[in-house]
């Protein structure tokens, strides 16, 4: 126990690394990056006030987070995240409107009148569809509501940033962020 | 001169002078927009990054800084983060409805051509001139059978 390495966080901060370190479980001293760039951006006092704040089991997904808001922040120093989330915002938009148009053309094919065909076998999946298909057409149409109530509160923030989402793009090179960094 | 000075210069309790870094983004009428980024980057790292910046784009980086820090005060687990992983919900949910759609439609879209094609007087002849490709393509979306399909639809 004696003779093991400072972490990452005491290594560059060049204090003696205690067994009570809040930092050692989540910057080891083989990934010393890591604790720099968190530092660079929040400052090694106030990551530590904050994970003093959390009960210990969240700390890992605080220290995840941290990191990689400090990444998109040293990739865009103007943006930061808030460029990839209106990238995303973008997106959740345009795949809603594709959305409300296929909704639109399939209510528009079940309103057509059928072929004049009385051989016509319906398949059960086909009988599925003509009971249920106006009550799924109307979940389809309520979970898209819903999806857009969860993020109202973000347009207003980011109508300043919409024009220059395009710029921002280049922070969000990653796979989706809780995915790609190791929870504790 | 205390009436002139910016919510840093105030909540840092020194004069405020003509070049301050944070003045034209961080007003004295707004002083919790300066505490929410004094509390989780600190003021000097903010003043650091600021001074990085081109003029012209610190007022969005500023403003950035700030959306940032709220969300992390909000959330002091995932912070923004945690509202990127739920776009990134989103947009996966939104995919696989779009695809459902756009399955349905098509075969909405087979079956009727289908049933044109049984209505015609020369569906024989018809019938033998679609490709084999095709074909297949129709067997095998009325292969109800099929577990992933079926479940689409239920």
């Amino acid at each position: 126990m004696g003779g093991s390495s400072p972490c990452a966080s005491c290594k560059l901060l060049r204090r003696r690394c205690t067994k009570e370190c809040i930092f050692a479980p989540y910057f080891p001293s083989d990934d010393p990056r890591k604790f720099a760039i968190v530092h660079k951006v929040f400052g090694a006092s106030n990551v530590s006030k904050m994970l003093q704040e959390l009960p210990i089991h969240q700390r890992g997904d605080a220290v995840s987070s941290l990191v990689y808001e400090a990444n998109a922040r040293v990739r865009d120093p103007v943006y930061g995240c808030v460029g990839a989330i209106s990238y995303l915002q973008n997106q959740v938009t345009q795949l809603q409107m594709q959305l409300a148009v296929a909704q639109a053309e399939i209510l528009s094919i079940q309103m057509q009148p059928e072929p004049s065909n009385n051989n016509t076998t319906l398949l059960p999946s086909q009988l599925l569809l003509d009971q249920d298909d106006n009550e799924k057409f109307l979940l389809l149409s309520t979970s898209s509501a819903e999806n857009n109530n969860n993020y109202e509160f973000l347009p207003q923030y980011l109508s300043s940033f919409a024009s220059s989402s395009s710029s921002s793009s280049n922070v969000f090179q990653d796979s989706e962020p809780l995915k790609r960094e190791s929870f504790c | 001169m205390n009436s002139g000075r910016c919510a840093a210069c105030k909540s840092q309790r020194r004069k405020c002078p003509s070049d301050c870094i944070f003045s034209p983004y961080f007003p004295a009428n707004d002083p919790q927009r300066f505490a929410c980024v004094h509390k989780i980057y600190g003021s000097s790292n903010v003043g650091k990054m600021l001074q990085e910046i081109p003029p012209n784009l610190r007022e969005e980086a500023a403003n950035t800084l700030y959306l940032e820090a709220k969300w992390r005060i909000e959330d002091p687990i995932y912070g923004c983060v945690g509202i990127i992983s739920s776009l990134y919900k989103q947009i996966q949910n939104a995919e696989i409805e779009l695809a459902k759609i756009q399955t349905q439609i098509a075969f909405y879209k087979l079956q009727t051509q289908q049933q044109v094609i049984e209505a015609e007087p020369n569906m024989e002849v018809l019938q033998s001139q679609s490709s084999n490709m095709e074909q297949f393509e129709v067997d095998n979306l009325f292969e109800w059978e099929n577990p992933t399909i079926a479940s689409w639809f239920n």
